[in-house]
């Protein structure tokens, strides 16, 4: 039965994909039907949510594992297409279903009256399969086809409008990027295999004492650069900003809620892995806090709403880097959860906002405005849409509270427990750990900061659009703003399945109880096996340090900018002068690659390359040729056609030939 | 079903249709008749397939047919064809391509179409007789024959330089395989004074019987390999590809990726590793060194190229690298990998080429520049070209990523390569494979059209959807299905790479034996039975 149940989990969103993707393909008259289309795509997400839930509901606590049949097999090699069904897949599984339903729901008001409305549904119907393929996997192989799978529905979403040039250089963009992050995975792959001769999870974490350190921290070094390009961290955050290009739904499901964040899934999957690596451990807190630093700071200065987002998510992404690297993997699965709610939220509010910000620039052009410079996700042509989109305004106001780590919401119980984490760590014994907590409250700031400059510059305010109040947006439609309303709830109350340990001396953590391995579940738990814990006194003081910081950040920002409004930014660049010059270029980290990597590789050795081809090594071989024609003619010179020359030739060779044998 | 002499019926049927094109002047006739002969080919074919027991003594050939000795006593030289694991799936691609050809000419071939359909089909007898002869002097026979069909499909059918290219690609196959005939004449001679009782032979088995002394392996191995390296092509033996590809058109050019580069390949599996153990042991690094060249080198210069046709050609290179680096890595994981992706790559190089035909044919143009934003005009055919773009790139759930991981996972431990660096390194293709091909998309499909000819263009019709429609499939069961494939060959293979690694001991053994080792090498070679080539290195 429950077999069953994960195989039409897997299947259904494959058969829904095919339906609304490839049936209309070859019959055209089916892609305006799309009532039918949103209907099947909808359902093929919907009813695999519900089976999850109930595998939710009934799970006994032991993991079991749902295997097809074998995918390839020779030698060592045996791959299956298997299923695990534990804890920490479940979490998943619940997330993305659950966040993936909502925005197919939300996708069919936005996309509506789009060509591309069935390929639209097609995208996401493969994009929820390839991301099942990716949680449910009980092996490496099957993970990476999900993990590839997920990077090719993102570059198809990304590139969805592709009469737009700009679209589909971002989207080779990110699945090149991307394929960089995955060659890595695939180096740990070979590694792994040849030291352990199997690829599924209990080979592979039972087997972490046979390995030697340098091959643990060889293989847990790959996966986590692998990791640094899915879930955009440095090196390879670069491809998500432009990821944007997308169809905003896809942001929110693809570029804020689920891909992303399946680099700290496959960390937390193989953290009995990572734990070994104590190296690459501190590697990775440090460049989760870096991320989340460098990001925060770009995103101050952004101007398009949804680049604001996207830099918040690699931010928030950070976030989660630093818990893994602090040994606190379920704190970081914790944060997937709650940023899932408000992240998607943000974006589906923005979407709501954009679709908005849409009619008033069609009403420009009715009215004979030139639209040519509109940008319908440009935050200065914004301003008090509070007053025209209500439900928009109070889901969007809730998520970034949420974000910002205001007590009570679900945001601050996440982000406050990997602060905690890391203070944690850092009195265990891992210097840089407080580094990267001071780093964090730092982070927590400017979050609380830039997200509500966000939220004052689009709803707050006076309208900055031409004609305003006379051309005006509407509140979205109820597909749209029944998802937002109920993410809205999550963003809420989703922090109160991880209650801190202040509480109940942490009895109330039910995620804490659920994943982690000290009880029964799958993720390994580094803070409590450590056996130190901070005093009560100082869990509060930080508790009251995180949520201090996120008041402090968003009652400045408020005041700052409903004061002031656009004119803020402008005292902000006067008086941080040159700092916010390189955060306004995003630290010129695009032009860098170009110059150091991509230019180079392209146009030096390929075209260079291109051109020794062919003067060089084919050079050579016509020069050959040409010397085995002029040879060939020195030749035909002696072949005159007069008989007797030739027979004095031949006495001569008879001549040699015999001197040959005879004295040699 | 089956019955007797059915093997030959299948390699010689083509040959029946080439004659039958002698006497046929109506266009139409030889179209249908060419159509006709090679579906019948394939079905009959499916019947092999279907017929042949994987699990059989992989020593003995099924199918097999012999007649002979053929031209005297004096000289063992049989007509002896069979099948086995190793050339199962080469058979049924072959065979499958060939109505696929066919029907890709349908327009394409406006002159002497009697002439074309007539070489195309004699070139189908060639390369089955290359997969399936146990004897290597009918091997050279059927080897040498698919030049001459190929010669004059560049040259009379090929574009602007077909002259050049056919030529150029004459003269360099030719010369790689002369050497080998002198190579194996001398094996003939070796093996008849060894095994044979002083006859003349060229009989598969009995040269697999023999053990050849190691200096004499690694020139034998150096001229068998080099007419298979130029074949393949490796680097640095490939310039004659681009052109070819360029030059041919359609027809030739999916039978130049799909079968003919896989001789090379299939000769060194089927012939060099098991004859020359101790030599392919000492050149495999070398060889995975050239190997890995090919795969970075043949896809930067893939990203250089304004012109689609050869951008795929040097797509080819790159790929082409893997599968050599499969089979040198003497792991079961690489060797049965590489076999199905020679199968692979003739699918998904194949599904490029005609539809990059199908460009050609409406805007008679290979040129990138001369495209753009054609997605939306043709919107069907967009489909079919990023389906086998993302094939052609590895990516899992299509063909490419099964053979493409089992060859670089299998390759990551050889201790025959010895270099998981180099494996590394090889695996950078990967990224390469999405930069060339992506950017070509780029080019072609996406963005704005701003040419009133490419709005106008048409989707496929019908007889291009038929083409193409059964290569997507397999390419995605391949992806998702690819154990039936791979159990085909899987104790073939094994018992192919258990008589290497017996023979290399062996000889290496004998060798070592006779002319003792420095101290150092030799302690190295009590633990492990590889690691003696060290002493050994070819000799240049």
């Amino acid at each position: 039965m429950d077999a069953l149940l994960v195989r039409l989990i897997i299947l259904l969103p494959l058969a829904g994909a095919i339906l609304t993707g490839l049936v209309p393909l070859f019959m055209p008259g089916l892609r305006k039907n799309e009532s039918l289309i949103s209907t099947i795509g909808t359902l093929a997400v919907a009813v695999p949510f519900g089976m999850v839930v109930y595998l939710f509901l009934t799970f006994d606590g032991n993991a079991f594992v749902a295997t097809f049949y074998t995918w390839m097999a020779a030698g060592d090699l045996s791959v299956d297409f298997a299923y695990r069904i534990d804890q920490l897949s479940l979490i998943m599984g619940l997330v993305v279903l659950g966040v993936g339903t909502l925005i197919h729901v939300y996708s069919i008001g936005y996309m509506h009256g789009d060509d591309g409305f069935w390929k639209f549904f097609s995208y996401l119907n493969l994009f929820i399969f390839a991301m099942l393929n990716l949680i449910l996997a009980d092996n490496l192989v099957v993970l990476f086809l999900g993990w590839e799978g997920v990077g090719l529905c993102s570059f198809l979403l990304i590139g969805f409008w592709y009469t737009d040039l700009k679209n589909s250089a971002a989207a080779n963009k990110a699945f090149i990027v991307n394929r960089i992050g995955d060659f890595a995975f695939l180096l740990a792959m070979f590694l792994l295999f040849r030291e352990l001769g199997g690829l599924d999870f209990d080979t592979l974490l039972n087997g972490v004492d046979t390995l030697s350190s340098t091959t643990v921290t060889m293989a847990v070094l790959l996966l986590f650069l692998a990791a640094t390009g899915k879930s955009a961290q440095i090196p390879l955050f670069v491809w998500l900003p432009d990821a944007m290009a997308g169809p905003t739904p896809v942001s929110a499901l693809i570029h804020a809620a689920t891909m992303v964040t399946s680099g700290l899934y496959l960390l937390a999957r193989m953290s009995d892995m990572v734990l070994a690596a104590p190296g690459v451990m501190v590697l990775i807190a440090i460049v989760g806090a870096l991320t989340a630093l460098v990001a925060a700071t770009i995103a101050i200065t952004q101007t398009d709403i949804k680049r604001v987002l996207a830099y918040s998510t690699v931010s928030q992404l950070g976030f989660m880097f630093m818990a893994v690297g602090v040994g606190a993997f379920f704190v970081a699965i914790f944060h997937v959860v709650t940023h899932a709610f408000f992240k998607a939220l943000l974006f589906l509010g923005s979407g709501s906002v954009i679709h908005g910000m849409h009619e008033v620039e069609h009403d420009l052009e009715h009215e004979g405005h030139d639209t040519s410079s509109f940008d319908a996700q440009d935050m200065r042509t914004m301003g008090n849409l509070k007053a025209y989109m209500p439900a928009t305004h109070i889901t969007f106001l809730i998520a970034t509270l949420a974000i910002a780590g205001i007590p009570l919401l679900s945001g601050f119980f996440s982000k406050d427990e990997i602060l905690f984490m890391a203070f944690q760590a850092g009195y265990n014994g891992m210097p840089v750990a407080y580094a990267v907590w001071a780093v964090g409250i730092l982070t927590a700031l400017l979050t609380a900061v830039y997200m509500t400059r966000a939220y004052v510059l689009t709803f707050r305010g006076e309208e900055r659009w031409p004609e305003a109040p006379s051309i005006a947006p509407h509140e979205s439609p109820l597909s749209m703003t029944l998802p937002l309303w109920t993410l809205a709830i999550l963003a809420i109350v989703g922090g109160y399945i991880g209650l801190p340990g202040v509480i109940a001396d942490g009895d109330w953590n039910w995620i804490h109880h659920y994943l982690a391995q000290d009880y029964g579940g799958p993720v390994a738990d580094l803070a409590d096996s450590a056996g130190f814990s901070l005093p009560l006194a100082l869990k509060w003081l930080l508790i009251a340090i995180g949520g201090g910081v996120a008041i402090l950040g968003v009652s400045l920002a408020w005041v700052a900018y409903d004061r002031e409004g656009l004119a803020f930014d402008d005292r902000l660049r006067e008086r941080l002068g040159p700092l916010y010059g390189v955060w306004e270029v995003k630290y010129r980290l695009d032009e860098v690659y170009d110059a150091a990597l991509v230019n180079p590789i392209r146009d030096i050795m390929g075209q260079g390359f291109a051109k020794a081809d062919a003067s060089v090594v084919d050079g050579v071989v016509n020069g050959a040729a040409r010397g085995a024609a002029a040879f060939g003619r020195v030749l035909g010179r002696i072949q005159t056609g007069v008989i007797q020359r030739y027979a004095v030739m031949m006495v001569l060779g008879v001549v040699i030939v015999m001197a040959l044998i005879l004295f040699v | 079903m089956t019955f007797p002499y059915l093997l030959t019926l299948v390699i010689f049927l083509p040959l029946l249709g080439a004659l039958l094109t002698l006497v046929m002047r109506d266009v139409s006739t030889v179209r249908w008749m060419a159509l006709g002969t090679t579906v019948a080919t394939f079905l009959l074919s499916c019947l092999l397939y279907v017929g042949f027991d994987p699990a059989a003594d992989p020593s003995v050939p099924q199918f097999a047919d012999v007649t002979g000795p053929l031209i005297s006593h004096a000289f063992d030289v049989k007509y002896f064809v069979g099948i086995d694991g190793i050339n199962i799936l080469l058979v049924m691609l072959t065979t499958l391509l060939g109505p696929i050809i066919v029907l890709s000419s349908w327009h394409y071939i406006a002159k002497q179409q009697a002439a074309y359909y007539g070489l195309l089909l004699l070139l189908q007898t060639g390369v089955l007789g290359v997969f399936t002869s146990f004897d290597l002097f009918f091997f050279y026979i059927f080897f040498e024959l698919t030049l001459i069909p190929m010669y004059f499909i560049i040259g009379i059918w090929g574009g602007e330089d077909r002259i050049y290219a056919a030529i150029k690609f004459v003269i360099y196959t030719m010369v790689g395989s002369l050497l080998m005939l002198a190579a194996l004449l001398y094996l003939g001679y070796l093996a008849g004074n060894e095994v044979n009782a002083g006859v003349f032979t060229t009989d598969y088995f009995n040269l697999l019987a023999l053990e050849i002394p190691l200096g004499t392996q690694t020139w034998l191995f150096l001229l068998f390999a080099l007419a298979f390296a130029i074949k393949v092509p490796l680097f640095p033996l490939h310039t004659w590809l681009p052109d070819a590809h360029v030059q041919a058109p359609t027809g030739g050019s999916v039978v130049l990726a799909g079968v003919l580069l896989k001789m090379g390949t299939y000769g060194l599996l089927r012939f060099c590793l098991p004859l020359f153990p101790n030599a392919s042991f000492s050149w495999a690094l070398p060889a995975a060194v050239l190997g890995v060249i090919g795969i970075i080198y043949g896809a930067l210069v893939a990203r250089a190229q304004p012109d689609a046709k050869k951008l795929i050609a040097y797509s080819s290179v790159s790929h082409l690298g893997f599968i050599v680096i499969g089979l040198f890595a003497f792991t079961i994981e690489a060797m049965q990998g590489a076999l199905l992706q020679m199968i692979n790559h003739g699918i998904s190089t194949g599904a490029l080429f005609l539809l990059l035909g199908m460009l050609y044919e409406r805007r008679h143009t290979r040129l990138m520049t001369d495209y753009g934003g054609i997605a939306k005009s043709v919107p069907l055919l967009t489909f079919f070209m990023v389906f086998s773009v993302l094939a052609s790139a590895g990516l899992p759930g299509l063909n490419g990523f099964v053979g493409e991981f089992m060859i670089l996972l299998g390759a990551f431990k050889s201790t025959v390569i010895g270099s998981p660096g180099l494996i590394a390194l090889a695996t950078t293709g990967v990224i390469l494979a999405a930069v060339y091909l992506l950017w070509m998309l780029y080019r072609v499909f996406w963005g704005p059209i701003t040419d009133q000819a490419n709005a106008e263009m048409d989707d496929l019709n019908g007889r291009e959807f038929a083409i193409l429609a059964p290569l997507a499939a397999l390419m995605l069961f391949i992806g998702f299905v690819p154990q039936p494939f791979l159990d085909k060959s899987d104790v073939a293979m094994q018992h192919l790479l258990d008589t290497v690694e017996a023979k290399q001991a062996s000889i290496a053994e004998a060798a070592a034996d006779e002319s003792p080792a420095p101290p150092a090498a030799r302690a190295a070679f009590d633990g492990t039975t590889f690691s003696v080539e060290t002493n050994h290195r070819p000799v240049p």
